[in-house]
């Protein structure tokens, strides 16, 4: 059976396996893909439309209109990127440094630091092949694929047979599951899964590696020394582990020195390595795209040949204390995804959206540009969860052209 | 998933035999296996007993949606993981490289796939639960996170 694969675009996955049947010019049927990815592949349901100040208008005049507002405001900023490919995020930079904008990508709020660490070199990291290939301890912690990468159990990490490990999940591999609630990844770990309340995984961090350093581990919540120390048993047994790194231990630590500590801990006495659960398909490629540029993932502003950085720089920052007059908004909402006293001061600035689906921002925007979607109208290049490069083509044809094309048209009109 | 004692608590159990059964427990199980169906239970459809037919017909699931080897599955319910498709010993041995690995089914012989976001049987003869020979394999009930695979 000679099969044609195409890259699903619909998470941090990206799986590359995914098979289509075309009618009409139009993706019918997507096989092999999860619903998530089915969604994001069959076109949104509400294609956005090309509009200034709610007025139908012409892609030309929505670009002139773009590139006037950039070169009136003072420092505006440019957000999002999760969702674009890496040729796009390249540009978005490129038009950040031109206009002297903040620059930030949804990483601010989600995986931000611990690909920060990963990049430093202070985590040990590795590819979700090499996972399914040899990793024999599987640990979810504060995350749950089952809801938000369906595919991450059965393509990757458990389920797979993999070269060294041949007998699959019933003999070869353990699931272990971290969590604050009995999630549906949870149900498959069975009595592997370990409830802590919420706001202790720092505690149980430290616990475990005061286990595995021949300490007694306590805590202050209902969960023994010796369940602890089994825990810590199955860690250290493990001939390749790997820790994947879910939202809810990354919003619980105030700062990630205590998972430092326990993942230097568990390459003193295992071998261990750490995947962060990124959620967009392409924020971990506009961390490394920044990073290449100006040594940070996320959270600067460009002042001429000059790149300031820090938290005053992140997205929710700039809009708490209204130091930004403009926004550029590439492929994110961020009037459902952020709080809502931070998204209304969205409403008293000047928006521009660059997405291919009509979001609750692009609605509410002076400006919004409909692009083609990202893997099925456009191809491009996007970085995986664990930091590989996937190449990606289109599936079918469009005449709305890629989000990397009009920041090209923007920048020319600047 | 229900059980024969369940079912059984909403019978009559009179042991009337009008159904065709020795027992009213009998016939719970071959309720279960869809053998029968609600109404072949004539006592049931009484007046006094008008919540408890109500309620096993909501509970049994017409055996029309069921595939020849007992397999329903909840499309409404699944979210097209794939865990089933890779953990089915099946489909282990058909495709070994292929769906057995993880991938996309690279063969035609595979039982479960995963279609427009939900999973789909074919050649259900090759399932373990097909036929007289039938062994209770459970490899894509108990790896489905929100158990949207049963088997009557």
């Amino acid at each position: 059976m000679e099969n044609e694969y195409y890259v699903c675009t619909g998470c941090g996955l990206l799986c590359d396996d995914i098979e289509i049947e075309l009618d009409d010019g139009k993706v019918s049927k997507v096989n092999n893909a999860c619903l998530k990815g089915v969604a994001r592949l069959k076109e949104c349901n509400r294609p956005a439309e090309c509009r200034i100040d709610g007025a139908p208008a012409s892609l030309e005049d929505a670009i002139i209109e773009t590139a006037r507002i950039l070169k009136e405001a003072d420092s505006p900023v440019i957000f999002g990127m999760g969702n674009s490919t890496s040729q796009a995020q390249k540009n978005a930079i490129e038009l950040a440094k031109k206009t002297s904008a903040y620059f930030d990508d949804t990483s601010s709020f989600c995986q931000g630091p611990i690909v920060e660490a990963i990049l430093e070199n202070k985590i040990r990291t590795c590819t979700l092949d090499e996972v399914k290939d040899k990793a024999d301890v599987i640990v979810y912690w504060g995350a749950d694929p089952s809801n938000s990468h369906p595919r991450h159990l059965s393509k990757y990490t458990y389920f797979p047979r993999g070269k060294e490990r041949q007998r699959g999940w019933e003999e070869d591999r353990t699931a272990i599951c971290i969590d604050v609630r009995k999630s549906d990844t949870a149900t498959i770990c069975g009595d592997k899964f370990y409830q802590i309340p919420p706001q202790a995984d720092e505690e149980l961090l430290n616990a475990l590696t005061n286990g595995l350093s021949g300490k007694v581990p306590k805590v202050s919540f209902g969960m023994g020394p010796k369940k602890i120390l089994e825990l810590a048993n199955m860690l250290k047994k493990a001939e390749f582990g790997v820790i994947c790194v879910g939202l809810g231990l990354v919003y619980s630590l105030e700062e990630i020195e205590p998972l430092v500590r326990l993942m230097d801990k568990l390459n003193e006495v295992s071998n261990f390595y750490l995947i962060p659960m990124v959620g967009q398909y392409n924020m971990r490629g506009s961390n490394h795209n920044l990073h290449e540029e100006t040594g940070y993932i996320n959270r600067v502003k460009f002042t001429g040949n000059d790149v300031e950085h820090g938290a005053h720089c992140s997205v929710v920052e700039l809009l708490r204390k209204r130091t930004v007059d403009a926004a550029l908004i590439i492929g994110s909402d961020p009037m459902s995804s952020l709080p809502g006293s931070i998204a209304k001061e969205l409403l008293d600035i000047p928006v521009i959206t660059i997405d291919p689906c009509n979001t609750l921002t692009s609605r509410k925007a002076k400006v919004s540009i409909p692009v083609a979607t990202a893997g099925s109208e456009c191809g491009g290049t996007a970085v995986r969860m664990d930091g590989v490069e996937v190449e990606f083509k289109a599936m079918t044809e469009t005449d709305r052209m890629c989000d990397a094309e009009i920041l090209e048209r923007i920048m020319g009109e600047l | 998933m229900t059980n024969a004692l369940e079912i059984y608590q909403l019978l009559p159990k009179t042991n009337c035999k009008q159904c065709g059964k020795a027992t009213c427990m009998a016939f719970a199980a071959a309720l279960l296996s869809r053998e029968v169906v609600v109404d072949d239970c004539p006592p049931l459809k009484e007046d006094k007993f008008k919540n408890n037919y109500e309620k096993l017909s909501e509970i049994i699931t017409p055996a029309g949606e069921a595939s020849e080897s007992g397999m329903i599955v909840h499309t409404e319910k699944c979210i097209g993981c794939g865990n089933c498709v890779v953990a089915c010993p099946v489909n282990v041995a058909e495709d070994p490289y292929g769906a057995g690995s993880g991938n996309a089914p690279t063969s035609d012989n595979v039982i479960l796939r995963v279609e427009d976001g939900v999973v789909c049987l074919s050649n259900v003869s090759q399932c373990r639960r097909f036929g007289k020979n039938k062994i209770l394999c459970n490899g894509c009930i108990v790896t489905c996170p929100t158990k949207a695979i049963e088997f009557v």
